[in-house]
């Protein structure tokens, strides 16, 4: 479904590349983990798939689909493909929860019908049934990424990509995110997971791809999450606090393109910097 | 909710306003500023037109009164000799002449007195004031100097007034006034094209958001980008309408109700109905320019 042969991916004005030389595998129906420190190449690794970065040598093929040679016209398409959450939920504010789910099918062109039936649907899998009319503000963290998820699935992609999807929630509830995930994954959905999160990790039990420094150093079934001893708390402080600087990489935010999905800076309110 | 939110909401929708309505009239300024061009260079060819059909070579001869120095070698004015000369002379430039006509002092006097019956200078004139004359009709009436200077100073010939160096002054002054009205329209087409971009950008900055949404779940680059083309197309367009009004306003006002009541001379002008010649060109331009300029910007600033 997705395969990484030999790819390497390297920014502008970077010295060591985010990814060297990877090679990956993740079959149809797959649950892996992508593990590792801040920097490892996990968001790197994300945005690839999405095609929202391009490999800068190697082959990532999605689906059947050699990204590299993927004409522009075509990325949305992959997209609807590929559904995808964040850690910072990217709800729309001024929208209900109904709002935000059904936004995503109108913005492809479903039809008015599809989505009346899609939209309830998906929010009872993800457990937010009775609450379509509220606003993001008015929901818990979980409550967020749940919205998000639905958001993600409406469309019923194959892949389900997440990028440290319980990155800003608690324990209890990132647990319960991740049970959602694997009720997704149990219907037959593709899931890559990004996380440094090792209880998650640890609880599920599923493939784990460990990446450090760009390089994969471990990838076994079932595997569990041990993040590096000595400097955890220091590393997860580091890595929430830096985690918008998408690994340190990439142009910086005014030069990129507004919207950019990886771009969490453009997400922020005060995203005036972004006009300097 | 928040009342950051609505802030925000209220804050961005508040800014895009103001630079659209700066758009608008910007593009309204420009294209006014245009149509002003087109319409002075339509008047320059309509007067042109007007007067090539009517410029005639007019060959004077001399008579007994005239004061020329060529003719100051006859007193009884020009010759038969001379007029036949003159007249064969002219018959051997065909096709370039295309007609002559000669006015003898009768016709000549009974024209001016037609022409001028409500003025007292009719009742002072007698028949022999007015000299015989070939009137010459031109093929080419661009080709005026080469005829006139032929017969300039021949023998028997008073003058031959050169009629284009009356109106050339004006031409000249209404093609400056083209030429700086042009001038001044790219300038302001300049800024408008640069502010149309401006507010593409303001209002990518503020649905921020929702490009990004659309993006990851895999809208088309056709879905995302027709609403902003959508808007800048609308106020270049309101731009235009507005500045087409103008332009007919001026127009009437100048034209069709000035500059015909004074009309005496006859001298063609333009009306208000030209604007509706020239106006289609503006909108079509416009909207060429709005889809233009938002399609690079959009480029620009919201790649895959």
């Amino acid at each position: 479904m997705i395969r990484f042969e030999n790819v390497t991916k390297r920014y502008p004005n970077q010295s060591r590349p985010a990814l060297d030389e990877i090679d990956l595998n993740i079959e149809r129906g797959e649950f892996v983990f992508v593990v590792g420190a801040s920097g490892s190449g996990k968001s790197t690794l994300v945005r690839l798939t999405i095609r929202e970065e391009v490999v800068s040598s190697g082959r990532l093929l999605v689906g059947g689909h050699d990204l590299r040679r993927m004409p522009q016209r075509k990325v949305p398409q992959l997209r609807r493909q590929v559904g995808t959450i964040f850690q910072d939920f990217r709800l729309l504010p001024n929208k209900t929860v109904q709002q935000n789910v059904a936004y995503a099918l109108q913005v492809i062109g479903r039809p008015r019908r599809a989505i009346r039936a899609l939209v309830p649907e998906t929010l009872e899998l993800v457990g937010l049934a009775g609450m379509e009319k509220r606003m993001p503000h008015e929901l818990s963290g979980g409550e967020q990424q749940r919205v998000a998820i639905a958001r993600a699935v409406v469309n019923k992609p194959p892949v389900l990509l997440a990028d440290e999807p319980t990155g800003n929630l608690d324990p209890a509830t990132s647990l319960d995110i991740v049970r959602l995930l694997r009720r997704i994954h149990d219907s037959g959905t593709t899931i890559v997971m990004a996380t440094h999160d090792n209880v998650i990790v640890d609880e599920l039990q599923k493939r784990v791809v460990e990446l450090e420094a760009g390089h994969i150093i471990r990838d076994e079934e079932g595997g569990s999450y041990v993040p590096k001893a000595v400097d955890t708390r220091d590393l997860e402080e580091h890595e929430t606090e830096r985690e918008d600087v998408g690994e340190g990489s990439g142009p910086p935010p005014e030069d990129r393109p507004i919207g950019e999905v990886g771009a969490l800076d453009a997400w922020d309110d005060d995203a005036e910097d972004l006009l300097r | 909710m928040k009342p950051s939110v609505f802030a925000d909401a209220w804050e961005g929708l508040r800014r895009n306003k103001s630079i659209a309505v700066s758009v608008i009239l910007v593009t309204m300024i420009s294209l006014y500023l245009l149509g002003v061009g087109l319409l002075a260079q339509r008047q320059v060819d309509q007067m042109k037109g007007y007067w090539y059909d009517r410029v005639q070579v007019s060959i004077y001869m001399c008579t007994s009164t005239s004061q020329q120095p060529n003719c100051s070698g006859s007193d009884d004015g020009a010759t038969q000799d001379q007029k036949d000369s003159v007249a064969s002379q002219l018959e051997e430039m065909k096709p370039l002449v295309k007609d002559v006509y000669y006015e003898s002092e009768q016709e000549a006097f009974d024209r001016f007195k037609e022409d001028y019956k409500n003025s007292p200078l009719a009742s002072n004139i007698r028949v022999g004031d007015i000299p015989p004359s070939y009137r010459v009709q031109l093929s080419d009436p661009e080709e005026f100097d080469t005829v006139a200077s032929a017969f300039e100073g021949a023998p028997g010939v008073a003058s031959v007034p050169n009629l284009r160096q009356v109106f050339a002054p004006l031409f000249r002054a209404i093609n400056i006034i083209t030429g700086v009205m042009i001038g001044l329209a790219a300038l302001t087409l300049i800024s408008a094209v640069l502010l149309m971009a401006t507010t593409i950008r303001q209002a990518a900055f503020t649905r921020r958001r929702e490009i990004a949404i659309m993006k990851l779940v895999g809208a088309s680059n056709r879905t995302i980008r027709t609403p902003f083309i959508i808007e800048t197309v609308a106020s270049g367009l309101i731009g235009a309408l507005m500045a087409v009004g103008l332009l007919w306003v001026s127009a009437w006002a100048l034209f069709d109700k000035y500059l015909l009541n004074q009309q005496s001379s006859g001298t063609a002008f333009i009306s208000s109905a030209d604007v509706w010649v020239i106006a289609p060109f503006l909108l079509v331009g416009v909207v060429v320019l709005a889809v233009g300029t938002s399609t690079v910007t959009l480029w620009r600033y919201l790649r895959v």
